[in-house]
């Protein structure tokens, strides 16, 4: 299976992962956590202000298969949440790290982003799997 | 477990799943929403091999099939089909079945998971009558082709016969390339198509030809997923969801569909007739969730601040966009429109009862 990835994020090993736009974080699920999931048919995206601590759940996507917790990869206070997924929640599917990505953080430690992985190693874990 | 055709799914990169001791198809790379849709619009090819298929001969099959199950099939001429179920003593649903007259014999289909309880049963049940089953798993393979594009398509690869001369909830035996098949007119999708049961040797050949000839009118392979959402929006039941030993087919709304309390006697019969003269104390229903949400298996139904029931299948429903769902409530709380909450993650979401199906095909003719 191929995968897609992005260059300019970081990851985590559950799945997550983090760009920086401008002074804040970007948020989604990687490529191949919306594969295994399968489709999207809702997302449970918190409300603008909800404080997000890293590696705890802090919302949930329901795919037609089951509903699955996504971890915050870091820490930090939501400015945005991606109001397209509530009429079309397969944007995460489509496109993960583009139109379907989940919330806009204000991150809390910019040192937390070193603790995640690049690409090379993210793409290392996807492949033993 | 495996299908005749389970290296076909494998190599056409399908997600494969353990359901019931087989490894499945749920989805291929299309995935279950598109799959779902195409039946809906144009048809879709499923691999139903799992599905437990017995074939009931003898003198005394008549005889016999009235004992174990609640249609009165007395009257159920030649090449007719009937959904029924087979009941405990005390009522409660060991399974339900599809039961198809052919010319010499009846068929028996049943669910993947009850197939060994199901045979012990029955054959318990035909000590000292007249009567042979014969388990018809391994030397067939069985296929269903759904959607309102199915008779376009299977009608010039059958041959001896015209498809458009079944009318809904018939059997015929037929040639289908040259191999015996027995062609029914039913399905588990809410769309027109048919199952059939092919020769086991012909299972991949017949699974290709069925869908070159369907690629241009749109039919594509569909997993196990689509076929659970098709079933959800059409109603039907699903075995260990809506109906298990625990569940009656009075409360679980199947009297009229496949109960004949007035005629035959049949295992169960005494209880059921018990649970019929009683107001229910629960019964299945359909609801719609106004606030969104994914309603799920198990699920309490909530009125009031309290709980008067359980979800036993929701969903987003693809073909009308809404989330849906099915489940038992209390007596009081089954009215359409009546206002409920689901408890979803400890969060109690508005719905309301519906009606049932969901969705009612337009092609239907």
């Amino acid at each position: 299976m191929e995968y897609k990835f992005d260059q300019k994020a970081r990851y985590s090993k559950t799945h997550e992962w983090v760009r920086m736009d401008g002074a804040e974080a970007v948020v989604g699920i990687t490529d191949y956590a919306q594969n295994k999931l399968s489709d999207v048919v809702f997302t449970d995206l918190p409300a603008v202000g909800k404080v997000l601590t890293k590696e705890s759940a802090f919302m949930v996507i329901e795919s037609v298969k089951a509903a699955e917790e996504v971890f915050a990869p870091v820490s930090g206070a939501v400015t945005a949440r991606n109001e397209k997924l509530v009429k079309a929640p397969e944007l995460v599917n489509k496109d993960p790290f583009g139109d379907g990505w989940l919330v806009r953080v204000r991150l809390s430690d910019v040192k937390e982003l070193d603790s995640l992985m690049d690409l090379a190693s993210y793409r290392k874990l996807v492949e033993t799997l | 477990m495996q299908t005749k055709l389970h290296d076909w799914h494998v190599r056409a990169g399908a997600r494969m799943i353990d359901f019931s001791g087989w490894d499945m198809p749920i989805q291929y790379g299309t995935g279950p929403r598109e799959e779902h849709l195409r039946v809906r619009s144009a048809a879709g090819l499923f691999d139903i091999d799992h599905m437990g298929r017995f074939e009931i001969a003898g003198p005394d099959s008549l005889p016999f099939l009235q004992l174990v199950q609640t249609w009165d099939i007395s009257r159920l001429a030649e090449g007719r089909a009937h959904y029924s179920l087979l009941c405990s003593e005390s009522g409660g649903i060991i399974d339900d079945i599809f039961l198809y007259h052919l010319p010499q014999s009846w068929l028996m289909i049943v669910n993947a998971s009850n197939t060994a309880k199901d045979l012990s049963w029955l054959q318990s049940r035909a000590r000292g009558m007249k009567v042979s089953l014969r388990d018809r798993g391994s030397d067939t393979c069985m296929l269903a082709l759904q959607g309102p594009a199915a008779r376009e398509i299977i009608r010039p690869l059958c041959e001896g016969m015209d498809i458009d001369e079944m009318g809904f909830h018939r059997v015929r035996e037929c040639s289908l390339l040259g191999a015996g098949t027995i062609l029914c007119t039913t399905g588990y999708t809410g769309e027109p198509g048919c199952e059939m049961l092919i020769p086991a040797g012909d299972a991949g050949r017949l699974w290709a030809a069925i869908l070159k000839e369907g690629e241009p009118r749109g039919l594509i392979p569909c997993g196990l997923g689509a076929r659970d959402s098709l079933r959800a929006e059409a109603c039907l039941p699903l075995y260990g969801h809506e109906i298990d030993e625990s569940t009656d087919p009075i409360s679980a709304g199947l009297a009229r569909a496949a109960v004949r309390l007035e005629g035959h006697e049949f295992i169960g019969k005494r209880a059921l007739e018990a649970v019929a003269s009683r107001p229910l104390s629960c019964r299945l229903v359909g609801f719609e969730m106004m606030e969104p949400g994914v309603p799920r298996q198990g699920y309490p139904v909530h009125a009031g601040g309290k709980k008067v029931g359980r979800v036993t299948t929701g969903l987003a429903s693809p073909s009308t966009g809404r989330f849906l769902g099915m489940g038992y409530v209390d007596d009081g709380f089954a009215d359409l429109d009546r206002e409920v909450q689901i408890v979803i993650r400890e969060s109690p979401k508005a719905a309301r009862i519906v009606k049932r199906p969901f969705y009612t095909s337009p092609h239907w003719r």
